[in-house]
């Protein structure tokens, strides 16, 4: 008997214009009954589009050129259509990378978990969804009886990806393709999910393709890793062996890619506060409070960066300092002196020292301006430079943000992300401020271009001594930049501190709960935390782990309690 | 209260304002009409003395908002007037005329509705092939020529050449439903392919729509059939903006019907409308257009609802 799944010499080609041009250009894969293979990479590096090819799927656009793809002695690529439905769904199941977009939103949860199995024929619907609710319960979903008969926008983003690994695991498939599935989630929930997906593959032996870009992810599951790029396999080996000695540079420069740090500057922090949150109070609907008397001190030429889970309230307090959501109490002191809440009664001057960055550059970015009308609006804005000066500035702009001159009169869409990131950058630096805010601007890049970017931002604090406040979920990005932390939680402060002294030892409790949630290029990183936190739980039986009371959902009701 | 409610009472609360505004509309509109209403009707012989008692009779001499509110108030209680052409009251006019031309347009709807979102649910499924196009030209083409020129077509090969239907729909209370049903079927379908176009292009295009999302992925890849992935997973969610087009087309039937009664002869509120507007019947064009204006925005309204209870989220809050 071979292996259950193979993959010989596959080309998938893509539609661009009227052209094919490969995606994947000729890769081999192999995947034996229940092992668990890692497919790891930066976007564009054909991942999904190979792991989406295991069942002889492609996305609208795309084509399976030439290759063969056996699954259990079955050709797939010549099969007809009705012995690929009898597949998909049945013995190879998909996990997608956004529970919530790949949820229908008309319909409950176990109508949609028990579709596959009922139309197939394998179970009637009662039992199906006694199967069902067997999966949630093992996959520890809350109310396992009752979360099925919930709409997808009824639960949260950990819940709904878990309830997805169920959807797939209802005809107890042979392989299941994991296509990032815990990139769009915080930290804390990404363990949730990944033990699930360790518990079910393991318990049923069920073979899997992890895809991700996250090694230190894939370690924690996969037997065997394969590093793909730009369509090509760059290397292939057990995950152990890999880690410990990888064989080619780019899997060296992915494994480097969070060990990047810097030491915060004593001497800067010692300095007159540039920016002072004072007991900053904000609400979006009356009555419900999202930030609690908030603090937050930056100085002059620092990173501070504000860390928490989603929902922590990190990017309303960005709103608030940028004057886009008048906070409801508090006040906001900038280069000593108190800035009118709303942003329409700021100065011009105050509004060009404070500056932005976005998570998406794609959105931040009009399509339809050049980089010429980009970073010239500002120039003129603040400055009313035109003509030559104009131009020579944008161009002083583009090379301090490493890109080439000639690109004054590129659209958005010709960059890439990275690209369009520095774009944005050159744009906030236009404006010479004293002080930027980014919020998550690495969250949407690849490991190696974020880490350039975070270089490049750290290069320009260097040399202009600007202050960052820099809202992010990724502690790895934190150690690489921040002088001080700020720990949110629930619209609160809940430590805050020189980078040193929050990361060493003792933690305030949410904080030890973040850091310890961050995946380490350990094989054995997952499990021996698993074992340490049910070790403490045992200890203290009072005490239901460290994640429950972070977990209530409304923080109306936190507010209240106070 | 809950968002939806909220939601709700708020679209309720807008078609009430939106139905005050027509009736002022109607009322200046009628208002600043060239001459003397009074005058007008009774002819250049009137003496002076007849046209001022008739404008008394008519409530007149009372100044415009006086006369507006008393006009809106007896409407809304059901009294429409009287008319000036016999004198009758206009709700008697109406009434039967009004659920005629509710029996014509429901007829029509009642095909037009299921046959134009079944063409499109299908021209989705197989789109871009033959059969999705013939669909398209056939109902494109329809949709091109006005309904008048259906009509006589439909008028000249059905009936003139083949015999098959009546030209005629005048129907009467004594028929039975068979016939009166019998007797619309021209004008039936002159209707169903005006309207049929507009709502299977919108099914169509929102089913396509969906058809990108990652979720009709999913359902692809848990290895459903097509048909199945159409009907019970996109078009669930292409509900929102079927209905909206679905309610301007029944309000159309209801409204626009006025040329198609006039070449089938059907005793409608269309027709009384035209045959009222000839002859200065005042108080019959205000009643008439009011009534056509709350249908419309009636119609309009239960297309927000039903597109507001058929997403989940509204419906459904967390």
């Amino acid at each position: 008997m071979g292996h259950l799944l193979k993959m010989t010499n596959v080309v998938i080609e893509g539609l661009s214009g009227t052209e094919w041009t490969p995606i994947v250009k000729g890769v081999d894969l192999h995947l034996n009954r229940g092992e668990v293979l890692g497919l790891i990479g930066e976007s564009g590096a054909g991942k999904s589009t190979l792991g989406l090819a295991s069942m002889a799927y492609t996305r609208q656009g795309c084509r399976i050129a030439s290759g063969s793809i056996v699954f259990d002695g079955m050709e797939l690529t010549t099969a007809p259509r009705h012995v690929l439905r009898n597949i998909r769904g049945v013995r190879i199941a998909y996990v997608a990378q956004s529970a919530a977009a790949a949820f229908n939103p008309a319909h409950t949860l176990l109508k949609q978990c028990v579709e596959a199995p009922v139309q197939h024929g394998l179970m009637s619907y009662q039992e199906a969804a006694e199967k069902t609710v067997e999966t949630y319960k093992r996959l520890l979903l809350p109310d396992p009886e009752q979360i099925g008969y919930r709409y997808p926008h009824q639960v949260s983003g950990g819940q709904l990806q878990r309830a997805m690994v169920a959807m797939a695991m209802a005809c107890q498939p042979d392989i299941i393709i994991f296509d990032e599935p815990t990139t769009a989630l915080d930290v804390t929930t990404q363990i949730e999910v990944l033990t699930a997906i360790k518990e079910i593959t393991r318990q049923f032996r069920t073979a899997a393709i992890y895809i991700t870009h996250d090694l230190a992810v894939v370690a924690q599951l996969a037997d065997r890793i394969m590093v793909l790029r730009y369509g090509e396999l760059v290397e292939e080996g057990e995950t152990r062996q890999m880690l410990a000695h990888p064989k080619e540079e780019y899997t060296r420069a992915l494994l480097s890619v969070r060990k990047q740090q810097k030491p915060s500057s004593p001497a800067a922090l010692k300095e007159k506060p540039l920016l002072e949150v004072e007991g900053v109070r904000a609400s979006y609907t009356k009555g419900v409070e999202v930030l609690h008397d908030v603090q937050v001190r930056v100085k002059p030429r620092t990173t501070v960066a504000v860390v928490g889970e989603s929902g922590s309230g990190k990017s309303t307090l960005a709103r608030v300092i940028t004057g886009l959501l008048p906070p409801t109490k508090g006040r906001i002191v900038f280069d000593g002196q108190e800035l009118s809440a709303d942003l329409k009664s700021r100065s011009r001057d105050v509004l060009r020292r404070l500056q932005m960055i976005y998570q998406m550059p794609d959105t931040a970015l009009n399509p339809r301006q050049k980089l010429r009308t980009v970073l010239g609006r500002p120039l003129e804005f603040y400055f009313g430079m035109q003509g030559k000066e104009k131009t020579d500035r944008i161009v002083e702009l583009l090379e301090m943000v490493e890109l080439p001159p000639e690109y004054i009169d590129r659209y958005p869409t010709e960059l890439s992300g990275g690209e369009k990131q520095r774009v944005c950058i050159a744009r906030a630096l236009a404006a010479e401020p004293d002080l930027i805010i980014c919020d998550e601007v690495t969250s949407a890049l690849d490991q190696l271009v974020a880490e350039g970017v975070l270089k490049l931002l750290q290069r320009l604090q260097d040399k202009l001594g600007i202050s960052y406040l820099f809202i992010t979920h990724d502690l790895a990005t934190v150690k690489a930049i921040a002088d001080e932390i700020v720990v949110m939680c629930q619209g609160r402060v809940v430590e805050q501190g020189i980078k040193e002294e929050i990361l060493t030892p003792p933690h305030h409790e949410y904080t030890e709960l973040l850091l310890s949630s961050v995946p380490e290029m350990d094989p054995d990183w997952l499990d021996n935390l698993l074992a340490r936190r049910a070790r403490r739980r045992a200890r203290k039986p009072s005490d239901q782990g460290p994640r429950k009371p972070m977990r209530q959902p409304a923080p109306a009701a936190a507010s209240f309690n106070r | 209260m809950s968002p939806l409610k909220e939601l709700l009472l708020k679209r309720i609360a807008f078609g009430a304002l939106t139905l005050i505004v027509i009736s002022v509309l109607i009322f200046v509109g009628v208002e600043l009409l060239p001459g003397d209403l009074a005058q007008a009707v009774l002819g250049q012989s009137a003496t002076p003395e007849t046209v001022a008692a008739f404008r008394k009779e008519l409530k007149l001499d009372l100044p415009p908002h006086v006369r507006y509110f008393a006009w809106l108030s007896d409407f809304v209680q059901g009294d429409f007037g009287n008319s000036l052409a016999n004198g009758r009251p206009i709700a008697g006019l109406i009434g039967w005329r009004f659920a005629n031309t509710i029996f014509l347009a429901a007829t029509a709807a009642a095909i037009a509705v299921p046959l134009s979102i079944l063409l499109g649910i299908l021209a989705a499924l197989y789109r871009n092939s033959l059969f999705d196009r013939i669909i398209s030209i056939v109902t494109l083409s329809m949709i091109s020529f006005p309904e008048f020129f259906i009509a006589y077509i439909l008028i000249a090969f059905l009936s003139v050449k083949l015999g098959l239907f009546p030209s005629m729909a005048s129907i009467n209370d004594r028929m039975s439903l068979w016939d009166k049903l019998y007797m619309i079927i021209l004008p039936c379908a002159t209707l169903t392919m005006v309207v049929t176009a507009h709502m299977m292009r919108q099914t169509r295009a929102s089913i396509i729509n969906i058809l990108g999302t990652s979720f009709i992925e999913m359902a692809r890849l848990k290895g459903l059939k097509r048909l199945r992935v159409v009907v019970l997973h996109a078009f669930p969610n292409a509900l929102s903006p079927v209905i909206n087009v679905v309610a301007i087309n029944l309000a159309y039937l209801v409204v626009g019907v006025v040329i198609v009664e006039v070449v089938f002869v059907y005793p409608g509120l269309g027709q009384l409308l035209v045959d009222s507007v000839s002859k200065r019947d005042i108080p019959v064009v205000q009643a008439a257009g009011l009534i056509f204006a709350t249908t419309y925005v009636i119609l309009n309204l239960l297309a927000d609802i039903l597109a507001i209870l058929s997403n989940p989220r509204l419906r459904s809050p967390k």
